[in-house]
């Protein structure tokens, strides 16, 4: 197979356009899922608390 | 500070540094009568310096300090110090060369003080000097409070961090003498691009070797702006800077690409080193040391995942906005430029993230000079990646391309933003590290943040103003169309922004000097405080209870 420029920016512009959106959906999905919500939330808190001390 | 090694680390440092030291020695000696031979000096002499400071303890007693009992803090130190001193540096370099824009003759006919020699000492200082120490420090001290696990390693942390600053100086020296690829931003030639591989490789086996010895289950999002950073900077270094030495005795190489590729492969580098350099690594400090100093958890954990790989996938097609009316393809063109677009949703969710984090705690804001740092870096955040956007269309760029607006937006993110969260980080994790109470002085701190907002905004608006009369008028056709102005015609007009831009430019600078006296006084000065809490978890991943029995 030869690398041409017709065969890179068709790969470009079709594989490129599918695994762009592929992720962007997963990553949504992910971040939204309801069920991880309890763990995004004490991820957030858990640099406030526990050992690490308070930054004066 | 070296006495806190055990002996066999210090062997190992001085194995280390004395291979450091005999590969700069042949460097000096094939690489003689050209600046490669001066670089094999500085290397000798670098790696030669620390040799000897860390053979002169190498029988002193073994460390007796409780390792798992407290986190690895000292090249972390050490990093904030280099930082604030390259920030002095690279930004007294900036008004010198803003100095010779308006006064041409302050170059004092010397070659190494020429525009073009002297200009990517202040970027290079600034960006990789201050910005890369001060990301590589924080990095450090964030990895393992949000890990709650120490440092995995005593001597790599060290490489890492002084290896990158051998990087630094040769980047620095070498522009003196001419040494350039004449790629904006990778300007150092093969082999010190050769050297900066090999630190940052270590870096990033450092950082992923530390998160594997977490105590905490979840990755706090910070480490994967880091981890980001890390990682795509390493490619785009490696990718941009493949080249053929002309000889293996002398600096000078040549590009594995050519032509259109050549400008692609820089732009793609170039737009990413903003992207990954510039604004990963910080927004990682955002997400840790504004909640932190507001004592409110972020506002949206969720958002700041999405907007996390919004940010990593579309910044990387964003590159070619700065090749528009090139020979490039059209359609890489748009691609690039409808990129840029999008890239204003991830952009101001992190914005909108961090403001709305600090929502509830506008008092804290009003009395903390600390935490309005980052405050307004975060609105500049979200302005400049506006004008990014905006920029980065085809029309609009072809006003603003090659003109002062350019120079106006990078300054607006790399003072406003980047140097603004990062004196926010360095004044909100100094007392942290060096178990102080508070800083030396906090008027000192408001005194600092006035004069670099003062110094931003004068900026930004000068060089819009010159920007956009530069732009038109290079666009303005006479009846008989014919071009209205000569080029001399647009440096007259611009002159008295050149002036303005120099003051906005020495207000930052003296800001950033009072910022570096107020650290040097707090570490001399301010009353002691060991805290309670900043302590590693206790697990079976620690490091061994005894480091001596090793």
């Amino acid at each position: 197979m030869e690398l041409t420029y017709e065969w890179t920016s068709a790969f470009a512009q079709s594989f490129g356009l599918i695994y762009l959106m592929v992720l962007s959906v997963g990553i949504t999905v992910y971040a939204f899922w309801p069920s991880l919500g309890k763990r995004f939330d004490k991820a957030a808190k858990s640099i406030l608390d526990d050992e690490d001390g308070p930054c004066q | 500070m070296m006495n806190r090694l055990t002996t066999g680390e210090r062997q190992a440092a001085m194995v280390l540094s004395g291979m450091v030291a005999l590969a700069g020695f042949a460097m000096a000696i094939v690489g003689r009568g050209d600046p490669m031979g001066v670089h094999g000096w500085i290397t000798l002499i670098f790696a030669g310096v620390l040799f000897f400071l860390v053979g002169n303890v190498l029988y002193g007693p073994e460390p007796t300090e409780d390792r798992s009992a407290s986190y690895y803090d000292d090249p972390t130190k050490v990093g904030i110090l280099l930082s604030l001193f390259w920030a002095v540096v690279g930004m007294g370099m900036g008004v010198w060369v803003a100095a010779q824009l308006a006064w041409p003759e302050l170059r004092f006919d010397a070659a190494w003080s020429s525009f073009g020699r002297i200009r990517p000492v202040h970027t290079s200082g600034v960006i990789f000097g201050f910005g890369g120490n001060a990301l590589i420090a924080t990095s450090f001290h964030i990895m393992q409070r949000t890990s709650r696990a120490r440092l995995a390693g005593h001597i790599s942390p060290w490489f890492v961090l002084l290896g990158f600053n051998l990087f630094c100086i040769i980047a620095a020296s070498g522009y003196l003498m001419g040494v350039t690829q004449s790629k904006e931003y990778a300007e150092p030639e093969w082999y010190a691009d050769i050297w900066l591989v090999i630190v940052w490789v270590v870096y990033f086996v450092l950082y992923i070797r530390t998160l594997a010895r977490r105590n905490e289950p979840h990755i706090y999002v910070a480490n994967w702006y880091y981890l980001a950073f890390i990682l795509v900077v390493a490619v785009l270094h490696i990718v941009n800077n493949l080249a053929v030495p002309a000889s293996f005795g002398a600096a000078k190489s040549y590009s594995a690409f050519s032509g259109v590729q050549d400008a692609m492969t820089q732009w793609w580098y170039g737009h990413n080193a903003v992207a990954f350099f510039l604004t990963a690594g910080f927004l990682g400090m955002l997400y840790y040391f504004l909640p932190k100093r507001a004592e409110r958890p972020i506002y949206s954990y969720r958002l700041s995942i999405l907007s996390f790989w919004g940010i990593v996938f579309f910044y990387i097609w964003a590159g070619s906005h700065h090749l528009h009316y090139t020979a490039i393809p059209q359609w890489v063109q748009t691609l690039g430029m409808t990129f840029s677009v999008m890239l204003l949703v991830p952009s101001w969710a992190s914005a909108g993230n961090a403001l709305m984090t600090l929502n509830g705690a506008w008092h804290k804001v009003r009395d903390d000079a600390t935490l309005r740092f980052m405050m307004v870096a975060a609105v500049f955040y979200g302005l400049s990646t506006f004008e990014g956007s905006f920029m980065a269309i085809r029309p609009v760029n072809s006003l603003s391309h090659y003109t002062d607006w350019t120079v106006g937006h990078v300054h607006a993110g790399a003072m406003g933003w980047v140097a603004l969260i990062t004196f926010g980080s360095i004044y909100a994790v100094v007392p942290v590290l060096w178990r102080k109470e508070t800083m030396y002085s906090w008027k000192l701190v408001e005194w600092h943040f006035w004069l670099a907002l003062a110094g931003t905004v004068i900026y930004v608006f000068a060089m819009w103003n010159s920007g956009i009369t530069q732009g038109l008028m290079w666009r303005t056709y006479t009846e008989s169309g014919s071009l209205a102005y000569s080029f001399t015609d647009t440096l007259v007009a611009m002159h008295p922004y050149y002036i303005a831009r120099m003051i906005g430019g020495a207000l930052f600078f003296a800001g950033a000097v009072i910022g570096a006296f107020n650290v040097v006084m707090t570490i001399r000065s301010a009353g002691h405080q060991a805290p309670q809490l900043d302590y590693p978890t206790g697990s079976e991943a620690n490091e061994p209870a005894v480091p001596a029995a090793e």
